[in-house]
């Protein structure tokens, strides 16, 4: 049996980096009583270092002092008393250190802006999608009787879902229309086809082309698998965006739906549909493989167009008035 | 609901992902509370990260969670 490493057990000593470090090191290595008659003025003499020091980030005794404080909640960094880990003194020096580190960091790492949409703009997002989501699983729903076996199961277990196992309050497309009106939108079906840009009639425009060919089964397979693969966490992020905005359930409901739904379809759709299509028919896999690519692209298509749109403070629209006057009632409550 | 409708349930583990369970069963929580169920198919978290649990939100794909070579039973 090999000994135990002790070197993890045991503890090299190390020197002090300067006045503050040489005091803590000292109060530290020794009973309770005097160490911390000699720390009285600790918190004082920290504050005074950090006010001169400028930067705490790269100052030796202020990082080595903040590591030994932090030791003693590691333990096994120096040596003493235990309860040195909650005194008072080593505490208001550790806080006091933190905070000035803590505040250089804020300060002098840069950070990517987060995204703020506006609600105008979240609105517009949901006039883009009615075109395809009011009919949400439709143009998939065509492939049925085009595929057998294996492929067809999976996807009939896909769509039962998405028409809400026959319960027509969880439809998908009825769940979308509910955060239309929550919106304040006109949810009756087409009411934004005169404000969307090509782009998103032509994403719609290839779901159908692909559902209603034949011979495109395989692109629509692999369309449908793409969509539910990557749909989960982008449906968590659009329910805490429109959260964010101050809208309710009736309104995030439907992204919280396909949160649960596209996780479960996600698996289906990528194993049992499209994977054994490509099993069973193998010449179909290029046709699969280029749906999905299609559905990744025309998607970051149209959401290109929006960003792009935004970042000039433009509306996404073509008639941003029919969306504006719509929607200044919901945006200026 | 007579006993020739009742489906066995079966439980199909994913690659890298969550349990998918199907057929008849109840889920209940951890104090023992049946969690009602809204869909057929359910897929249950098993890496751990999902904020939905003990259902699955695609969340192993963004942690890198991997299940492995399969099972040799
Ligand atoms: S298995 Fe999918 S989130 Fe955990």
């Amino acid at each position: 049996m090999l000994p135990i490493d002790t070197n993890t057990l045991t503890r090299a000593s190390f020197c002090a980096r300067g006045p503050l470090s040489d005091l803590l090191l000292t109060a530290l290595d020794g009973p309770l009583t005097p160490g911390q008659a000699l720390l009285t003025d600790f918190e004082t003499a920290v504050a005074a270092a950090i006010d001169c020091s400028g930067f705490v980030m790269v100052d030796d005794d202020l990082q080595l002092t903040l590591f030994v404080l932090y030791g003693l909640h590691y333990g096994g960094v120096v040596p003493g008393d235990e309860k040195w880990e909650w005194h008072p003194s080593t505490i208001a020096a550790r806080i006091l250190i933190e905070n000035a580190l803590e505040a250089q960091l804020r300060h002098s790492v840069a950070q990517p802006p987060l995204p703020a949409p506006t609600r105008e703009q979240a609105i517009e997002f949901v006039a883009h999608r009615s075109v395809y989501t009011l009919k949400e699983a439709d143009p998939h729903s065509w492939a049925i009787p085009r595929l057998t076996g294996r492929a067809k199961a999976a996807l009939i277990e896909i769509q039962a879902d998405e028409y809400g196992g026959g319960d027509v309050e969880r439809m998908h497309s009825v769940l979308f229309a509910s955060t239309m009106r929550g919106l304040g939108l006109d949810d009756r079906y087409a009411a934004y086809v005169d404000s969307v840009p090509a782009i998103t009639l032509a994403s719609f425009n290839t779901m159908s082309m692909f559902g209603l060919n034949r011979r495109l089964r395989g692109a629509l397979v692999g369309h449908l698998a793409a969509f539910e693969m990557t749909s989960a966490i982008p449906s968590r992020l659009y329910a805490d965006g429109f959260q964010r905005l101050g809208f309710e359930s009736d309104v995030t409901r439907y992204f919280d739906e396909h949160v649960e739904a596209d996780a479960v379809h996600e698996q289906i759709a990528g194993r049992d549909l499209a994977g054994s299509l490509a099993e069973d028919d193998p010449a179909l896999l290029g046709d699969i493989m280029f749906g999905a690519s299609v559905c990744l692209t025309m998607d970051g298509l149209v959401a290109d167009h929006m960003l792009g749109r935004w970042k000039d403070d433009l509306s996404s629209l073509r008639f941003p008035a029919v969306g504006v006057a719509h929607l200044s009632a919901v945006a200026a409550p | 609901m007579s006993p020739a409708d009742v489906q066995p349930a079966t439980i199909t583990a994913c690659p890298d992902g969550p349990l998918l369970v199907r057929g008849d069963f109840e889920l209940r929580s951890e104090d023992n509370a049946v969690i009602p169920r809204t869909r057929r198919t359910l897929a249950l978290c098993r890496c751990g990260a999902s904020a939905i649990k003990p259902f699955c939100d695609g969340t192993h794909k963004l942690v890198g969670f991997t299940t492995g070579p399969p099972d040799q039973t």
